[in-house]
This record gives C-alpha cells, sequence and structure tokens, in this order.
C-alpha cells in the first residue's frame, strides 16, 4: 500500500505541479504512531472478538476438566467434599481403579461394545446410504424413516427396547416362541445383556452413519460411474473399486465419531441393564457414574479417574485420527 | 467431502450448542437456588423436599407455607427428584448454602452426617422422645440423632385372594419360607406366576432383599454366613424353578408392581406406597407381613425420609427451623401428611389414630413396629459400601453366573476390603 503510494508519487512529480502537494502530506502518516496505534488497537479489537470463545472454553472446558482431575489426585470423602481439605494421594484413586475387580470386565466390556457397534452401524449404514443412492419412488420418504431412532430421545428408545427384550412379556420373546426357538434371557442373564445392549445401540447408531454417508455419496461425481459401467464394471467392483476407496475420508471421520459417541454411551445401558447382572454389562462410563452417584455414599475420587481414563481412551483415538488424516494429506 | 466434512462440524456445533444451553440452564437453576437462601436472611427459610409430584396447591405444599408462617416467616419450598438430592444436598453444603429444612431418604441422613451438614437434634433443641426408636434409629449415630423421620413405610406380602383360592392355598398357612415355598409351588400348578419382587442391582434391590437376609438371621457385618446364602439361596430358587419370573432381576418396585396388578401373580413383595394403587385396580389383594425364614415376621428395612437442619453458618436461625420441624411433626400435622404420603406414622400415639381411620393399615403399623434401618446398628456410612456387594451378591446368584455361596463369599470378601 505505502510502496504503491510512494512510486505513485514520485511518478507523478515530473508531470505535474498540482500532485505533490497532495501527496506529501502522505509520507509522514506513513511513519508515524496513529498507524502503528491503530494496528495495536486492531489487536485489541481482535482479542475482544476472541474473547467470548476463550471464556467459553475456559468456563465450560478447561475448569469441568481441571476439577475433575484434581477430583481423581485427591482423597475425597463425603465430609473433605463439603470440606474442602482433601489430602493429595497422587494416583492412588487410580491404582485402586486398576486393582478393581470391575476394571478388566469393565474394560473388556466398552470395547466389546464399541467396536460391535461401529461395526454393524457402519456397515448397515453404509449399506444404506448405497441403497439410497439409487433414487426410487419413496425413497425420501424411506429414508427420514430410518432417521427415527435419531430423533427419538434416548429414554424413549431404550425404555422400549427394554420392554420388547423383557423376559417374560417381552414382544421379541414371544416372537421367538412362537417360531419354536424358545424365549432367550435378553437383560437378564449374564451372557446376553451385553450383547442386548449392543444391538440397541446398533440401531440407534445407524441413522447418523447412514446420514453422513449419505451425504459423501454426493460428491462422487456420476461421471465415475458411467465410465465404470462403459468398462463393463459390474455393481459389486464399481462399489470397491469407486464408492469405497473415494469414501474412505468421509468413513474415517464416520468411524471416528461414532467411536467418541460410542465410548460415552451412558443412557441406554443404564436404562436397559444398569450395567448389570452382575456387572456383566458394566462399561467404564456406566462404571464411572455407578461410583460417583450410584449409592448413598459417592466416592467422587474413584469416579473422577474412571472418567479421565475414558477422556484419555478418546483422545488417543483423536490422535489417531489426526495421524491418518496426515499421512493421508501427504500422499 | 468438504461438505460433509462442514457437515459433520455442524453436528459437532450442535451438539456443542445444546450441551452448553443445558450446561446454562443447570447453571441458572443453582443460581436461583442460591438466591433465594441469600435472601433467607430476610425472613424467608429454605426447604427442600423429595416430592417433586406435590406442586404449590397441593396439601403438603400449604402445610409447609403454613408451619412457616406460624413460624413467623416465608417458606420457599423445592421439590427435587429423590436420587438428585444427595448430590444437591452435598453440593449445597460445599457451597455454604445449604437448606434450612431438608427432607431426605433416611439411609442418606447417614453420608450428610459424616459428611458434617447437618445439625444434631440436641443443637436444635428439637425433643425426639415421641418418636419410635426403631424408625429413629437410622438417623442416629455415635450417639447423635439427625433429624426426625416425617413417616415411615416398609415391605411386605401382597397376595392376590382369587388366584390362592384358586390354586387351594390359605393364607394363613404361610408362616416360614418352607409354607410360602410350598404355596408357591401350588401356585405354579395352576399355571400362574408365584411371586415377584424386584431384584435389581441398585440400592432398590438390597431394601427388597434385606427382608429375606434378616428374616433368616444375617447380619449385614458378615454376607457369607449360611444364614446369607440361605436368603440368596431362597431367591435364586424362585427364579431357577420359575416361582419368580426371570424379569425379577431388572425389576424395579414399579414394575414388580404393574406384574401384580396385571393379575398374574400371587405374591408381591412391595411397600405401603402401592395402597392407593391397589385399591384402585378392583384387585382382592391382602397383606402379610413377610415370614422370617422359621416364622414370625421378618424384619424389614424402613424407608422413609428425614426432616433434617443442615448446618448453618448463623446459628441464631435454628430457633426458627427448630419450630417449622416441631409444627410438620406434631401428632395432627403427621396424620394428615402421612395419610397423603401413605407412609405409616413414626409416632405410636399417630399410628393407633391411622389404624382407627383405616384398619386396613394394621399389618402396615405392625411391620414397621418390627422394621429396621437400614444404616442402623451403627453402620452408618459403611452400609451403602456393603449393600453394593450384596446386590452384586444376589444378581450373581439369580443369573446363575455363580452359587449362591460362591457370590456371597466374594460379596463378603468384598464388602470386608471396602469398609476397613
Amino acid at each position: 500500500m505505502t510502496i504503491t503510494q510512494k512510486t505513485g508519487a514520485s511518478s507523478a512529480h515530473p508531470a505535474g505541479e498540482a500532485t505533490p502537494p497532495v501527496a506529501s502530506p502522505g509520507f509522514p502518516v506513513d511513519e508515524n504512531s496513529p498507524q502503528r496505534r491503530k494496528v495495536r488497537s486492531s489487536q485489541w479489537v481482535a482479542w475482544a472478538f476472541l474473547a467470548p470463545v476463550v471464556i467459553y472454553l475456559a468456563l465450560f472446558y478447561v475448569v469441568p476438566l481441571y476439577k475433575n482431575i484434581d477430583l481423581s489426585i485427591r482423597d475425597y470423602t463425603v465430609r473433605s467434599f463439603v470440606q474442602g481439605n482433601a489430602p493429595f494421594t497422587g494416583l492412588d484413586n487410580y491404582v485402586k481403579v486398576f486393582n478393581d475387580p470391575t476394571f478388566w470386565p469393565a474394560i473388556f466390556h466398552t470395547g466389546f461394545f464399541v467396536l460391535v457397534s461401529i461395526l454393524f452401524q457402519f456397515t448397515i449404514g453404509m449399506a444404506l446410504a448405497v441403497f439410497f443412492y439409487n433414487k426410487f419412488r419413496l425413497s425420501g420418504t424411506l429414508r427420514a424413516l430410518f432417521l427415527v431412532p435419531w430423533l427419538l430421545p434416548l429414554i424413549v428408545s431404550a425404555s422400549t427396547w427394554s420392554w420388547m427384550l423383557n423376559s417374560d412379556s417381552g414382544i421379541v420373546n414371544s416372537v421367538l416362541q412362537a417360531f419354536g426357538i424358545g424365549s432367550i434371557n435378553w437383560l437378564t442373564s449374564p451372557g446376553w445383556a451385553l450383547i442386548s445392549v449392543t444391538i440397541a445401540n446398533i440401531w440407534i447408531g445407524i441413522p447418523f452413519n447412514l446420514v453422513i454417508l449419505y451425504s459423501g455419496l454426493q460428491n462422487i461425481s456420476a461421471d465415475l460411474y458411467e465410465a465404470a459401467s462403459l468398462d463393463g464394471a459390474n455393481a459389486w467392483q464399481k462399489f470397491w473399486r469407486i464408492t469405497f476407496p473415494l469414501l474412505r475420508p468421509v468413513s474415517a471421520i464416520t468411524i471416528l465419531l461414532g467411536l467418541v459417541y460410542t465410548l460415552k454411551v451412558f443412557d441406554i445401558i443404564w436404562i436397559m441393564t444398569k450395567g448389570g447382572p452382575a456387572n456383566s454389562s458394566t462399561t467404564l462410563s456406566t462404571w464411572s457414574y455407578q461410583l460417583g452417584f450410584g449409592s448413598t455414599l459417592p466416592r467422587f475420587g474413584p469416579a473422577a479417574a474412571v472418567g479421565n481414563i475414558l477422556i484419555i481412551v478418546a483422545l488417543i483415538f483423536g490422535l489417531l485420527y489426526i495421524l491418518m488424516q496426515r499421512r493421508e494429506a501427504r500422499r | 467431502m468438504i461438505s460433509s466434512l462442514k457437515r459433520a462440524r455442524l453436528v459437532g456445533a450442535a451438539v456443542l450448542a445444546v450441551t452448553a444451553v443445558a450446561g446454562l440452564a443447570a447453571c441458572s437453576s443453582g443460581g436461583t437456588a442460591t438466591g433465594t437462601s441469600s435472601s433467607a436472611a430476610g425472613g424467608t427459610y429454605t426447604f427442600w423436599d423429595p416430592y417433586p409430584q406435590f406442586d404449590a396447591t397441593s396439601d403438603w405444599s400449604k402445610l409447609v407455607t403454613k408451619c412457616g408462617t406460624d413460624a413467623g416467616v416465608t417458606m420457599e419450598r423445592t421439590g427435587y427428584d429423590t436420587s438428585d438430592l444427595t448430590s444437591k444436598a452435598l453440593l449445597a453444603g460445599q457451597q455454604g448454602n445449604s437448606p434450612d429444612v431438608l427432607l431426605i431418604d433416611n439411609p442418606v441422613v447417614s453420608t450428610l452426617a459424616t459428611a458434617g451438614i447437618l445439625s444434631t437434634t440436641k443443637d436444635l433443641g428439637l425433643d425426639t422422645s415421641n418418636f419410635a426408636a426403631n424408625i429413629l434409629a437410622a438417623g442416629q449415630s455415635n450417639g447423635d440423632t439427625f433429624g426426625v423421620p416425617i413417616g415411615a413405610n416398609t415391605l411386605a406380602l401382597y397376595y392376590n385372594k382369587s388366584i390362592l383360592s384358586a390354586a387351594g392355598v390359605d393364607i394363613a398357612s404361610v408362616t416360614n419360607w418352607d409354607s410360602l415355598n410350598a404355596a408357591l409351588a401350588k401356585v405354579k400348578a395352576t399355571g400362574k406366576q408365584g411371586i415377584t419382587f424386584a431384584g435389581i442391582g441398585t440400592e432398590e434391590g438390597s431394601f427388597q432383599f434385606l427382608p429375606w437376609f434378616w428374616g433368616s438371621g444375617a447380619k449385614l457385618t458378615d454376607l457369607s454366613s449360611t444364614q446369607a446364602v440361605a436368603a440368596a439361596t431362597l431367591w435364586t430358587n424362585w427364579v431357577k424353578e420359575g416361582y419368580a419370573p426371570n424379569s425379577v432381576i431388572n425389576n424395579t418396585q414399579t414394575t414388580s408392581w404393574q406384574e401384580f396388578l396385571a393379575g398374574n401373580t400371587a405374591f408381591s413383595e412391595n411397600g405401603t406406597w402401592q395402597l392407593a394403587g391397589a385399591d384402585k385396580s378392583g384387585l382382592s389383594y391382602g397383606v402379610i407381613p413377610i415370614p422370617a425364614q422359621t416364622g414370625g415376621s421378618a424384619a424389614a428395612p424402613t424407608g422413609g425420609e428425614f426432616v433434617t437442619a443442615p448446618v448453618q453458618k448463623d446459628s441464631s436461625r435454628y430457633a426458627t427451623t427448630e419450630k417449622i420441624i416441631s409444627c410438620l411433626t406434631s401428632d395432627a400435622n403427621l396424620l394428615t401428611t402421612d395419610t397423603t404420603l401413605s407412609y405409616v406414622a413414626p409416632i405410636a400415639t399417630v399410628q393407633k389414630q391411622q389404624v382407627a381411620a383405616n384398619p386396613e393399615l394394621a399389618p402396615w403399623v405392625a411391620a414397621v413396629a418390627a422394621a429396621k434401618g437400614r444404616t442402623s446398628d451403627n453402620l452408618g456410612t459403611k452400609y451403602p459400601l456393603i449393600s453394593q456387594q450384596m446386590w452384586g451378591g444376589f444378581q450373581n446368584a439369580m443369573s446363575g453366573s455363580q452359587s449362591p455361596t460362591d457370590a456371597m463369599k466374594a460379596a463378603q470378601t468384598a464388602a470386608a476390603s471396602a469398609t476397613q
């Protein structure tokens, strides 16, 4: 800006008398302090614009996170919670949690719940997205119907599932009995409880996968399919050679978001089984709630420790995703 | 790709926005609570209870207001969800803005007392001599009393008269576990369901298990005793033999009650609070105390709330608080309140009045007289730790993942290490 002004002024100089007086007052302005002050004040303005976000982040993310870490490294009893003089105990709560007989089963259940949920949600979501990609009559209506699980409040869907899966009067068992298969104690046998809550969670997660993958499909050029058809590719080849590779970035983010959502799923399990029977469907999230609020004597320390472990696991998946994305970008 | 990323981000942003709004809402409701208690100094007394079902027009709410007016102050009543109230009370204690009067579920009293949030009745100058000792015991630890009961409820066995007569069972013959099992076998032979109860893995399940546990002679200090195993075996066998539906493992008291109301179940272990619903249902039912293993009534756990006075910085407030509590627990007011809540009064003279007005209450008054607080025997805050292992124990046994003996042994090991 200043340079063009200078060159403009110098080139104008020989041409006529009128220009220098106009341009010369412009020179000193450039090196003057008001301009710098303007820069400084514009920085302030920038910070002012940032402030709401910074304050929001600090108030709703940093403080609770700090509090949670603080809870997990102190020996909080109900008494010291109220009086605020809990002694620092380092990683004691974590050691307690690791040595708890519930720990490894909870890790295993969380892993099973998350991996199986994602596997089925993604596969079914993908299949439906491809299915709806070919528009046909009523496809819009049908697609909207598939969104129903997403629109229902979780308490409604979870309660409905728990009624349907009731051992004695549930519709699922009465259908099974009608076909002579015999009833299954879906929610009350240790072998089935985890599978039952996983099935319910898969049902709830399908629309999310469907919507994101479907929108991803819209961005694949139809020319590619046309070209493939001309080359004689069948539907299967088209899916594996075009759709799947081109959807990879979208798939990655769908799976990552799914992982984070599923890791922290609490309501479905709590409403359907309360983590039982006998801890057979306890995941890290229900265990954390159980410790903190599940009995009349809250144990905030271990509850916060379990919560933090959950956050760390989610963080690892997040970092994994970023790593994957970078590698993708380098290619 | 980009648009879907954006969409994902939008979804993320929407989720964040919703969380933030929820957080703000939570904050603002907390804010009003703070506001009311800080304005309490100006003649307003705050009052928290776990009865959100009663609004300002209810008799209960009117009684609270009246007791405040009589003591010369304005009452500010808030009803919270029961499960919410414990953490609310703890947080309020931490922030130093506890309500003046707090109605809380009796097993929580010992937790709050340990936290140092509750003042003793001695500090308040509240007279507790009228109250039945076994009900009051739930609010006592180390010789101090932290509040008085507003009413008590407990568990008994409801039975369906028509099912029993069809099965040829005389209810008078059900006096101990063996005769109960025999009755259940007869009911099962007619194709009906024997018994429902709530065996869920929460405090509710422990509450339902205790009459059988205590009825066998077991003590909470030893979950693996032969008596304790006998109680777990009783429940396990009911499920195994098909006397009880398998869903009892996940049943709350409400669901098990719905099963009973459906009219296909002979017995239901349930509480006083279901009486009103039982009358409405048109079911012909009766009530007997829960039998102990070798006969007689088993001690059932007491339910119901305590009126407590949280510690205040300004101790001059206690005099008025005492007046309010005395008013709420005066004989005449207890009669009205306990009739509304379908509780049994914690005072003998009021119990007599209740039975006179409604003879159906007689077995309940007897059951309450035999009942025992869960945190009694100076267990205090050890009770929640033991209870948690106990429900794990009977859940393991009923779901068949362990034998009753092994399940209760494991529960005792865990309880011992948790309470040491």
